[in-house]
């Protein structure tokens, strides 16, 4: 029996020795984890989705419904005169019909008369930060009736993104707190079958280091095994998610992120949340038999 | 070594004043007996000297180690430097003979080389040889206390203190137990022994420190009687 033989024995042994809290534990982590991930993940794909939206520096200005296609035409003029202003493309009625047929299923569109389309302009800007007040000049000109700007679907995206990080923030700190509390508790469970033998140990004089190590590699083996659980089941469910949500829509304006491209973050931060909470909870579980 | 300078102890817990001016001292090579009735302080002498627990004022001086300041990062190896004997043994029950002792190595870092050396020599000083495959609760009282003795000497400590050794004892293996520490008294190893055995203290003719109340009330080759 060597010196780290001992060490990581020990560590194995605690957790067979109590395997109703040690499944508990690595439950409770991999819940967490799982969360966690699900929280980021949205994130992720509603951060690319503004950024998607940022990148599209083209707005949609619909002209007064009883405004004549020959009138509607004639406000290009102007339209263009306006600052900041690169191009416009006007679309008809029929156009813009036909282009949101073209994009959608036919049969569900029939029956669906050109008259509840607008004629509208495309307009590209120089610069999309000046996109608010740009949309503000050209509602102003008469016979524009509104300024579609995806900003406002941007700034949408923002706000609730934001809501879900400050959600998540306080929910991931509530979930880490319950992960690191159950492991703690685990792992006094194996503190306390083997006090008499910490009570040698720091007898004969063995450093504290050395009393704790079974105990934190016991953590870590729980930390690492929810981690790696967390993430396979992760990357199922994200796939068997993304499929769904991908075969639902016909179009594709939700692009979605695939795991491929996330997988080594979802790995890494896993990873870390789970050593962390691990070491910690084996640390502290043995805190109070290092005091005096 | 032990210098104790009028140590207090005051159990918050308990509010109980167990200590009320300790003073003695032990010098390197020197046996004592330390004595007393129930409740006069002995226990609490030696768990300030193991730095278990802290005095609530005075100055105790443990192999060098100022146990009054020590900090708790210096306690291991302070406690490298006592072996420590209870009356209960404190062995590990699924461990064998020869890995309670070579635990006490084994959890200080000592190589196995030196391990398989030492443990058998302390084995055979304590009178043990040939019992080293077997389990605790397969060895009598007096064997069990040997094991604990040999685990308390095996990381070879500079002074072996101990409360009540002889306590789970009967009078023949209690001064069987008390030639071993002479023994390793001889040898050259500081003892401090708790006891209180009137006939056994006075089997041997070596110092002997009496508390009552809390304090030293005699400290001499005749302490005992002077106790009663
Ligand atoms: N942990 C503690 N908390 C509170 N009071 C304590 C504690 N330990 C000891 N005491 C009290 O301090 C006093 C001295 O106790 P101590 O254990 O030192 O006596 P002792 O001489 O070893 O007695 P015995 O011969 O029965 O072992 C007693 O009155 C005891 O009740
Ligand atoms: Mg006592």
């Amino acid at each position: 029996m060597s010196r780290l033989g001992y060490l990581f024995g020990e560590g194995f042994r605690g957790i067979f020795k109590h395997g109703f809290m040690s499944f508990a534990s690595v439950t409770i982590i991999i819940a967490c984890l799982i969360i966690m991930g699900t929280i980021s993940l949205l994130c992720v794909n509603i951060d690319t989705l503004i950024d998607d939206l940022e990148d599209q520096n083209e707005i949609v200005a619909f002209i007064d419904e009883d405004m004549g296609e020959i009138q509607a035409a004639a406000l290009e003029q102007e339209i263009v005169g306006t600052d900041n202003v690169a191009s416009a493309e006007f679309v008809s009625r029929e156009e813009a019909m036909d282009n949101f047929m073209g994009n959608y299923d036919a049969a569900l569109m029939e029956g669906v008369d050109a008259t509840v389309f607008r004629h509208r302009y495309v307009i590209q800007l120089d610069d999309i930060a000046e996109m608010a007040k740009t949309k503000q000049e050209l509602e102003t000109i008469p016979g524009i009736a509104k300024v579609n700007a995806h900003l406002d679907y941007a700034d949408s995206f923002i706000k609730i993104r934001n809501i879900i990080t400050v959600v998540s923030f306080v929910l991931i700190g509530v979930l880490v707190f319950v992960s690191f509390f159950i492991m703690s508790n685990t792992i006094k469970l194996a503190t306390y079958s083997r006090r008499e033998e910490i009570a040698i140990m720091k007898m004969v004089g063995a450093s504290n280091s050395f009393i704790r190590l079974p105990f934190v590699i016991e953590g870590l083996i729980l930390g690492l095994l929810g981690s790696l659980l967390a993430f396979v089941i992760m990357w199922g469910l994200y796939n068997a998610l993304s499929s769904r949500i991908i075969s639902s829509f016909s179009v594709s304006f939700l692009h979605i992120v695939p795991f491929s491209s996330v997988r080594e973050f979802v790995l890494a931060g896993f990873l870390a949340v789970g050593i962390l909470v691990g070491a910690f909870g084996g640390v502290n579980a043995i805190r109070n038999y290092l005091k005096v | 070594m032990v210098e104790m300078r009028n140590v207090r102890k005051i159990y918050d817990s308990s509010n109980t004043v167990a200590l009320d001016g300790i003073d003695f001292s032990v010098e390197d090579g020197e046996f004592v007996f330390l004595v007393g009735s129930s409740g006069s302080g002995k226990s609490t002498i030696i768990k300030l000297i193991t730095g278990e627990i802290r005095p609530t004022s005075g100055k105790i001086i443990v192999n060098d180690y100022d146990m009054a300041k020590i900090r708790r990062g210096k306690l291991p190896k302070m406690r490298r430097t006592l072996g420590v004997i209870f009356q209960d043994f404190r062995l590990i029950d699924n461990m064998t003979v020869y890995d309670n002792v070579a635990f006490a190595m084994r959890v200080v870092g000592a190589r196995n080389r030196d391990i398989r050396k030492r443990v058998p020599y302390v084995l055979d000083l304590v009178g043990l040889d040939g019992r080293e495959r077997r389990l605790p609760n397969e060895l009598s009282g007096g064997e069990q206390q040997r094991v604990a003795i040999a685990r308390a000497l095996v990381n070879n400590p500079r002074m072996i203190v101990a409360d009540e050794p002889t306590g789970n004892l009967d009078p023949v293996r209690s001064l069987e137990l008390m030639l071993l520490f002479e023994k390793i008294n001889d040898m050259g190893t500081t003892v401090l022994v708790v006891t209180h055995e009137k006939e056994l203290v006075n089997a041997f003719s070596k110092r002997v420190v009496a508390i009552d109340g809390g304090q030293v009330i005699s400290d001499g080759m005749d302490g005992y009687f002077a106790y009663e």
